[in-house]
């Protein structure tokens, strides 16, 4: 007789002393762990549950100016800083960390319009509603040395933007025309017109360095090279965009914020429509930042709120908003893609987290591998119809959430009317037009 | 001396002072490359080995064959590698972690998107699936067996004989309980294997830390007993009792007398769902959250009373056995039964399911034990008892135990190959009562009217425990810990259905749902036909009875081309009818032919 009895030893199975951590010895076998569905799709719907407990986006509030903030820049190699510009002309630089401004200087008389850091970090650019263009240090002045700017040059008309071109001593900016500068000179090296007396900002593309793109008042974005005398073309749009911004990751691909409360994520080789077009804002929108990974964006609207979108979603899938913040004008995505900075009307600059429910500081190996597993378990069931009710839950301001009612209302009223006009009328005459389609005017080569 | 004998495969040669003597050539090792072998081993890898990692393996070593025949080796540093590339996986092995239904179906549109999305998830899955397998290798435990010498039968081995040739830690598995006072006792092991409850029927509780025979608690009830359930950890179990369901803990303390449930023959304990199933005389099938203390469901399955029940451990569905010999599986989603399965001409006496939700086992009044598959409910082995089996219970490795009377036969392999005689047996000293696997040992509890015996089966238990799921070695932390999670992951009831994996499936909308989306949100049907407006006519041609005419006419029109249509599809279907029959015919003839029409 041959005969064989499972027989552990308990050494094997317990822990030695009870300094040492417990053994767990495991077996993957499927058999052994049933309803691995059921308990995954729990886990998921409890992760789903946590993440809207943890959503506690708002950070901080850093005050201080007298005006509205009209503009932000963050700053191209530190992190901690950012420059922001006022309604009243002052330029605020503040540490983030410390939250708490360390540079007040007046810029300009008027608005500061503009504000950009050079890419190596010393010197900052701003523009003014004084017709001017400034360069100042980045370091403080010495004691006893008084503010002054490094660099003025007296423009002829009101500049309105600028920004800098990514590793060159070029700059751009924007007022009747679109203005080349090169640093050393103080007349434009190139002007761009097309027929339209004014803009709004202008952008460089931050891949292809001589591409740059432009938002005018006649309801179109002019697209420009550097290196050519002529604009490359633009597309007229039904409302005017006023800001825009490049994706980061992909060279040709920008997103424009609209007047009509969308944003319009285009492809510069095809203008004829936009890719995409993000709804969810009920008011005009703004400004514009993409995430440094260019798979996000934010938008800052005049209704009283910041959303964040997927690059590739129609709708938002985070919105920010606070009893006092009122008409968002400048937003900013920090470069380490984990903060979003937003200014506003009413004089404050806010710091949120830019994924809503993330744990700040430092967290341990277990906590950060229990995070991921908790992700992937919500992506894996994402489109289960509770966890999705659950995870789309948002508590929305009484005016914005009715006036999205009422604005879906709308559409609604609009698209009905279109399909009876499309039914009683001969087939054919009146085609359907995809959203997408319906905001394009013309594009001009 | 040796060391350098046991070195020298490893260095180079050194040549040799004797001349005259022919070098001893070295052992021949099993990686040393040797054409004729070499073909034996590819032939058996090619049965288990991945595909994939097949080819390379054999490229790799056909060009080492290559260099070894031009008589000069590449060293770039030592030897090289015997075994090139990752260690391969046996087949059988990593379809062991393999998921059922995961092949997912082709899209039809062409979604870059999401196919590459579906292909890195499935590339991830496997991954996980292999490493899994790969891991299957250091699990630290071999499970038991027992084998007789030649023309030794097996079930003559007497459990005295085995508790002398095994170790003494396993021979103090093998135990009686001399509890003749109140008998016959019905058992339960917790989760872990760690602990035994026992209920006698005329009211006697013990709960106890079997393997350190240590008693937690003993009290008597003072009231007869139906059953004894652990609960989800063993600080807690269920008794039903003459009226009412009773809650104690370990120490014995009363904590709930539940008496929404009544008369509880029986009871069964869902570790996952934290749901306890009680199937009572007055044949209510009752459910109760154990974590919220709430009625999640009761049925009245007005089937009388309701002494045969058990769990499927893979889906959670609940069968129970009727006298009229039907099994019927319930879920407390649904107040209907699932489904009736007849299985016995006489009443049901016990049911069993296996581990994976595969295979049923019922025994019934008229003395068959049989086996079913349960996925497709179709009947596989039966097999006759003389006795008829009163009590079933299978194991975790599958081996089925089933007592007679006061006989306990265990039954090895009862779905695959029809059995004969069994692989164990052992006379209890009373009638049996209650018969319980222990989970992760080898070790089968039996309640009889005497006490209690712990019988050694080899190879009954799971040799390797998952330390996240059950652990046996869990100290009180770890418990307290356990328990946590296992609360904050207890699966909703609703969750409940005969295929648990239903809930990872994609939902496809079925055509119907989707056409109606679609009409939906377009406002009108696309695929509609359109209805028949005449056109108004002059001259008089108007009428309502010359519309009527003409609508008429529309409509016969349509009709015929109704059955025109089915007219040709009725002979063309006839055509292939007698296609098939000609070559049937020409094909091989039968004498039962020309019965044929």
């Amino acid at each position: 007789m041959k005969v064989k009895v499972l027989s552990r030893n308990p050494d094997d199975y317990v822990r030695e002393t009870k300094y040492d951590i417990q053994r767990v010895p495991r077996n993957y076998d499927p058999s052994l762990h049933p309803f691995e569905v059921s308990r995954e799709y729990t886990r998921a719907l409890n992760a789903t549950k946590l993440e809207r407990v943890f959503a506690k986006p708002f950070l901080a509030s850093l005050d201080g100016h007298r005006d509205g903030v009209n503009c932000m820049a963050k700053h191209s190699t530190s992190l901690s800083s950012l420059l922001s510009g006022s309604c009243d002309g002052e330029l605020k630089i503040w540490n983030l960390t410390k939250r708490e401004c360390v540079r007040t200087l007046q810029a300009h008389e008027g608005f500061v319009r503009g504000i950009v850091v050079r890419f190596c970090g010393t010197s900052f650019f701003t523009v003014g509603d004084d017709k001017t263009i400034k360069q100042w240090k980045m370091q403080c002045p010495g004691y006893g040395e008084e503010e002054e700017p490094l660099n003025t040059i007296l423009g002829k008309t009101v500049f309105t933007g600028l920004d800098h071109h990514r590793t060159e001593g070029v700059f751009a900016t924007c007022g009747q025309q679109v203005d080349i500068w090169d640093e050393q000179r103080s007349s434009p090296i190139r002007s761009f017109t097309w027929g339209v007396d004014s803009f709004s900002s202008v952008r460089f593309n931050p891949v292809e360095t001589d591409l740059l793109a432009s938002c005018a008042s006649d309801r179109s974005i002019v697209l420009y090279d550097m290196r050519e005398a002529t604009p490359l073309k633009k597309v007229v749009m039904t409302m005017r965009s006023n800001t825009l911004s490049w994706n980061p990751m992909e060279a040709y691909h920008f997103t424009c914020a609209n007047e009509d409360y969308n944003l319009y994520t285009y492809d510069m080789r095809n203008l004829e429509q936009p890719l995409l077009v993000h709804m969810d804002h009920v008011s005009a929108v703004l400004d514009i930042d993409f995430s440094p990974t260019g798979k996000e964006f934010v938008s800052a609207s005049f209704d009283k709120t910041i959303r964040i979108f997927p690059k590739d979603g129609g709708h938002s899938r985070e919105v920010y908003h606070t009893k006092r913040m009122q008409h968002v004008i400048c937003v900013k995505w920090s470069a380490d893609n984990k903060y979003i900075l937003s200014g506003s009307d009413e004089m404050n600059i806010r710091l949120w987290k830019a994924n809503a429910s993330e744990k700040l500081g430092v967290v341990g190996h277990r906590e950060k591998a229990a995070t991921n597993y908790n992700q992937k378990l919500k992506e894996k069931f994402q489109h289960h119809p509770q966890i999705k009710r659950i995870a789309r839950h948002r508590h929305l301001p009484k005016t914005v959430y009715h006036q999205s009612k009422e604005i879906r209302v709308m559409r609604e009223a609009r698209r009905r009317k279109e399909k009876n006009v499309r039914k009683h009328s001969k087939p054919g005459s009146v085609p359907v037009a995809t959203e997408r389609e319906k905001h394009v005017v013309t594009v001009v080569k | 001396m040796y060391t350098t004998n046991m070195a020298s495969e490893r260095e180079a040669p050194v040549p040799s002072p004797h001349v005259g003597k022919k070098k001893k050539k070295p052992a021949a090792r099993y990686w040393d490359e040797d054409p004729k072998g070499e073909k034996n081993d590819n032939k058996t890898e090619n049965n288990d080995v991945e595909s994939g990692k097949k080819l390379s393996n054999k490229r790799k070593r056909e060009a080492d064959l290559h260099h070894a025949s031009k008589g000069k080796k590449i060293f770039l540093s030592g030897k090289d590698d015997p075994f090139p590339g990752p260690a391969p996986i046996p087949k059988n092995r990593i379809e062991k972690f393999k998921r059922k239904g995961e092949t997912m179906p082709k899209t039809r549109k062409k979604n870059h998107k999401l196919k590459r999305l579906m292909a890195q998830s499935k590339d991830l899955s496997t991954m996980s699936q292999n490493q899994a397998a790969r891991f299957d290798l250091l699990l630290p435990e071999d499970e038991g067996f027992l084998e007789g010498d030649e023309g030794e039968d097996t079930c003559t081995i007497s459990q005295e004989d085995i508790a002398e040739a095994v170790d003494i830690s396993s021979s103090a598995k093998y135990f009686n309980l001399k509890l003749s006072q109140f008998g016959p006792y019905r058992l339960d092991y917790s989760r872990t294997g760690r602990h035994l409850l026992l209920g006698g029927k005329r009211g006697h509780i013990a709960c106890m830390d079997w393997q350190s025979k240590q008693l937690m608690c003993e009290i008597n009830v003072l009231e007869s007993i139906n059953d004894v359930k652990w609960l989800h950890s063993e600080s807690m179990y269920a008794v039903a009792q003459k009226k009412w369901l009773y809650i104690y803990d370990s120490n014995g303390i009363e904590l709930h007398c539940i008496r929404k449930f009544n008369d509880v023959l029986r009871m069964q304990f869902l570790p996952y769902h934290f749901l306890l199933a009680t199937a009572s005389a007055t044949s209510f099938l009752q459910y109760l959250d154990v974590s919220v203390g709430k009625e999640v469901a009761a049925f009245c399955t007005k089937t009388g009373r309701l002494d045969v029940m058990c769990q499927n451990p893979h889906n959670a569905i609940i069968h129970l056995g009727h006298p009229n010999g039907t099994v019927t599986l319930w879920s407390p989603n649904q107040k209907e039964a699932l489904v009736k399965m007849l299985c016995h001409q006489g009443g049901v006496r016990s049911v069993s399911v296996d581990k994976t939700g595969t295979y049923m086992v019922t025994s019934g009044m008229d003395k068959k034990l049989k086996v079913f598959d349960i996925r497709t409910f179709k009947p596989l082995k039966s097999y006759f008892l003389p006795a008829g089996a009163s009590c079933l219970s299978l194991s975790q490795r599958g081996l089925l135990s089933a007592a007679t009377g006061d006989v306990v036969q265990v039954y090895r392999d009862v779905w695959r190959t029809p059995v004969t005689k069994p692989y164990m047996a052992h006379r209890a000293r009373g009638s049996v009562w209650g018969l319980h696997f222990c989970p992760f040992e080898d070790v089968l509890g039996v309640g009889h009217g005497d006490g209690f015996t712990s019988m050694l089966v080899p190879g009954a238990g799971e040799p390797n425990f998952d330390g996240l799921d059950a652990n046996p070695y869990r100290s009180a932390k770890q418990r307290q810990e356990w328990e946590v999670k296992a609360l904050l992951e207890k699966i909703q009831p609703e969750l409940i259905t005969l295929n648990p994996n239903k809930l990872g499936e994609v939902d496809r909308a079925t055509f119907a749902q989707r056409h109606k989306d679609r009409v939906e949100t377009l406002g009108f049907d696309p695929l509609a036909k359109e209805k028949f407006v005449p056109r108004f006519k002059k001259k008089g041609r108007s009428s309502s009875g010359a519309v009527e005419k003409r609508k008429k006419q529309v409509a016969h029109e349509d009709q015929r081309e109704l059955i025109k249509e089915s007219v040709e599809v009725k002979m063309r279907t006839e055509k292939e009818h007698k296609k098939n029959k000609a070559s049937v015919v020409s094909g091989h003839k039968s004498a039962l032919d020309r019965f044929r029409k």
